[in-house]
């Protein structure tokens, strides 16, 4: 499928305007037809979560590709079923905090860099560009025992920290270029008129840099959303766990709530699909660190 | 890949002891907090992990002197070790190989002009936004050997007799496992080639058009050389992540049954807190760090990072 989908479509990409306009080529119905199938690939399983999540619980276990009835009450009722509240209490405060704390320092780190030239300049750049190829996962087991040493494990604190941190590079690489690509002109024009220098930066660079903050912003906080296995190692007490780790426990040897499971994930991910897709275009850029010109 | 300028001002010297000290302090301001972040949440582990594994720790977490390399031989006689570094380096390959194949694909078709694009754009970013945890879980629900939704396809379209119980056999369960790898890692690579798609200018394939190339011979010997830096980058970073992917295992099959599934990152977190022997676990880690850190350095060379912020 990848060759075809990849031969087939180059030449209509490419295609000079005006050249081999016919009515409706064959090639861009099929095309049309490839894509559309392959978008809705990407969305089926969610799909399925979405019929499973409206199922009634006695059809969970028998075999029928649609519920006979469509049980919409299963969103309201999840929230009866478990205490998720307040998991999603926890979810937004470690999200949310996390996304302030790396902003915050964020910003400044990255507006220096971009602005000027120091000692240890690159230094902090190679360990900033390092950091972002370390996942949690690979440090679960140390970020476990100096939460135990601090003696903050089960914390949200412990979660605010570590969300931040691993974040703070992608944050630093796309904010880095934004200001970078902000012509110096600009913001001492802004200077000159007699704005401080912190006016300058908040009225002048701040945004034009706008997308770039926003997209740090999004970025962090759905990476916060959805981290698992520090969450899963460092707390214990349901009310202190994130809906990632709640979410699991519908379906245990004592009970199997897959609709509730579902219904929970869908109330999950679709508020972070749709910011996801608002900063969609300026992600590849802050990911890949402008390594591909 | 949008370009970063390069207007940097250097700073001009100036005399005087006190203003050097202090122009010598201003950037702690602004990057120290960065600095200390880091210091704290990612170099600290890596120094407690790197400490933990020469210890001795009880199960409830004390520290009970040290162990030397012990840790270590511990590690390696273990019997299931090979099977799970050996499964890891399937695991990574398969799952990148295929992803980097496909994406190459789909990237092409996203790039692609046709009515519904950017719907099918936003539907292919959709694994990419949700939690892997979620995506992993919906597809154990729908790989489920009495109720799921594939067997009832497959059995629908006689492609099967009976119910599979997927999960349950390690070889179908790690198959199974690599395809939602590879699912959840096919957004990213994909944008990521998608992105340096674009940078290719229009003319050079009117060019090859001129000069009477084909449309396959224009793919190979002109597309696929141009997108050689976002390739290197796609896979790089994808072989990080998924030799780092634990969820997906973890909601799947938890490494079962018995260590039939593991691979390294699973290996280690049931040594930690299956076993409760964090020690062991640590030498684990340790283990993958070092292989990570190998891929860094790698990732370093491919990415000319130096080039690109000075």
């Amino acid at each position: 499928m990848t060759q075809q989908s990849a031969t087939v479509a180059r030449p209509v990409a490419n295609r000079p305007a005006g050249a081999r306009r016919g009515p409706v080529s064959v090639r861009k119905v099929i095309l049309t037809g490839v894509g559309w199938l392959v978008g809705l690939f990407f969305v089926a399983p969610y799909l399925e979560m979405l019929v499973t999540a409206l199922k009634p619980e006695h059809e969970l276990m028998r075999s029928s590709y649609l519920p006979s009835k469509w049980n919409w009450s299963n969103f309201v009722d999840v929230w009866k079923a478990a205490p998720i509240w307040q998991n999603m209490k926890v979810s937004l405060i470690v999200a949310g905090a996390a996304t302030l704390v790396t902003l915050l320092v964020a910003l400044p780190a990255a507006y220096y860099t971009a602005r000027n030239r120091f000692r240890g300049r690159n230094a902090f750049l190679l360990l900033i560009l390092v950091t972002q190829m370390f996942a949690p996962t690979a440090l679960v087991i140390g970020i476990y025992r100096e939460m135990v040493s601090l003696n903050l494990t089960d914390t949200l604190l412990s979660l605010i920290l570590v969300n931040a941190a691993f974040n703070l590079p992608f944050c630093v690489w796309i904010l880095h270029g934004y200001f970078s690509s902000i012509p110096k002109e600009l913001e001492e024009a802004a200077f000159l008129d007699g704005a401080g220098r912190v006016k300058a930066l908040t009225r002048v660079t701040l945004p034009i840099s706008l997308p770039g903050v926003v997209t740090a912003i999004v970025y962090t906080f759905i990476g916060a959303w959805n981290e698992y296995i520090v969450a899963l190692t460092v707390t214990s007490s349901p009310n202190r766990q994130p809906l990632t780790v709640a979410i699991p426990s519908f379906v245990t040897q004592y009970q199997e709530h897959w609709q509730y499971l579902f219904a929970t994930s869908l109330i999950a991910i679709v508020p972070v699909v749709i910011l996801f897709i608002f900063i969609e275009r300026y992600l590849i850029g802050g990911l890949t660190a402008g390594s591909v010109k | 890949m949008r370009s970063r300028g390069t207007g940097v001002a250097t700073p001009v010297p100036r005399a005087g002891a006190a203003r050097r000290i202090r122009s010598a302090l201003a950037p702690l301001l602004w990057i120290g907090p960065a600095i200390v972040l880091i210091a704290v949440v990612v170099l600290w582990p890596v120094v407690e992990m790197v400490r933990t594994s020469l210890l001795k720790i009880s199960s409830s977490g004390l520290t009970l002197g040290s162990r030397g390399a012990q840790n270590y031989t511990d590690l390696f006689s273990e019997g299931d070790l090979v099977d799970v570094m050996l499964r890891t380096l399937v695991w990574v390959v398969g799952v990148v190989v295929a992803t980097m194949v496909l994406s190459l694909g789909l990237a092409q078709l996203l790039n692609a002009r046709f009515p519904g694009r950017r719907v099918v754009r936003w539907a292919v970013i959709v694994p990419w936004a949700a939690s892997v945890l979620m995506t992993s879980l919906i597809w154990k629900w729908m790989l489920d050997n009495y109720f799921g939704v594939v067997n009832e396809v497959l059995v629908d379209l006689g492609v099967i007799d009976k119910p599979v119980n997927w999960l349950a056999h390690p070889t179908q369960a790690m198959l199974w496992m690599m395809w939602v790898a590879v699912f959840v890692s096919l957004p990213f690579a994909s944008f990521v080639i998608l992105a340096g798609l674009q940078t290719v200018p229009g003319e050079v394939y009117e060019a090859a058009r001129v000069d009477g190339a084909g449309t396959f011979r224009t793919y190979f010997q002109i597309t696929l050389p141009l997108l050689r830096p976002a390739l290197l980058i796609a896979s790089i970073i994808n072989v990080i992540n998924v030799f780092n992917s634990f969820p997906i295992i973890w909601a799947m099959t938890q490494g079962g049954p018995g260590h039939a599934t593991d691979t390294t990152t699973t290996f280690m977190y049931k040594i930690a807190f299956f076993d409760q022997n964090v020690g062991e676990s640590a030498a684990m880690a340790v283990v993958n760090f070092a292989l990570i850190l190998v891929l860094v350095l790698l990732y370093l060379r491919a990415s000319r990072w130096r080039e690109e912020v000075s």
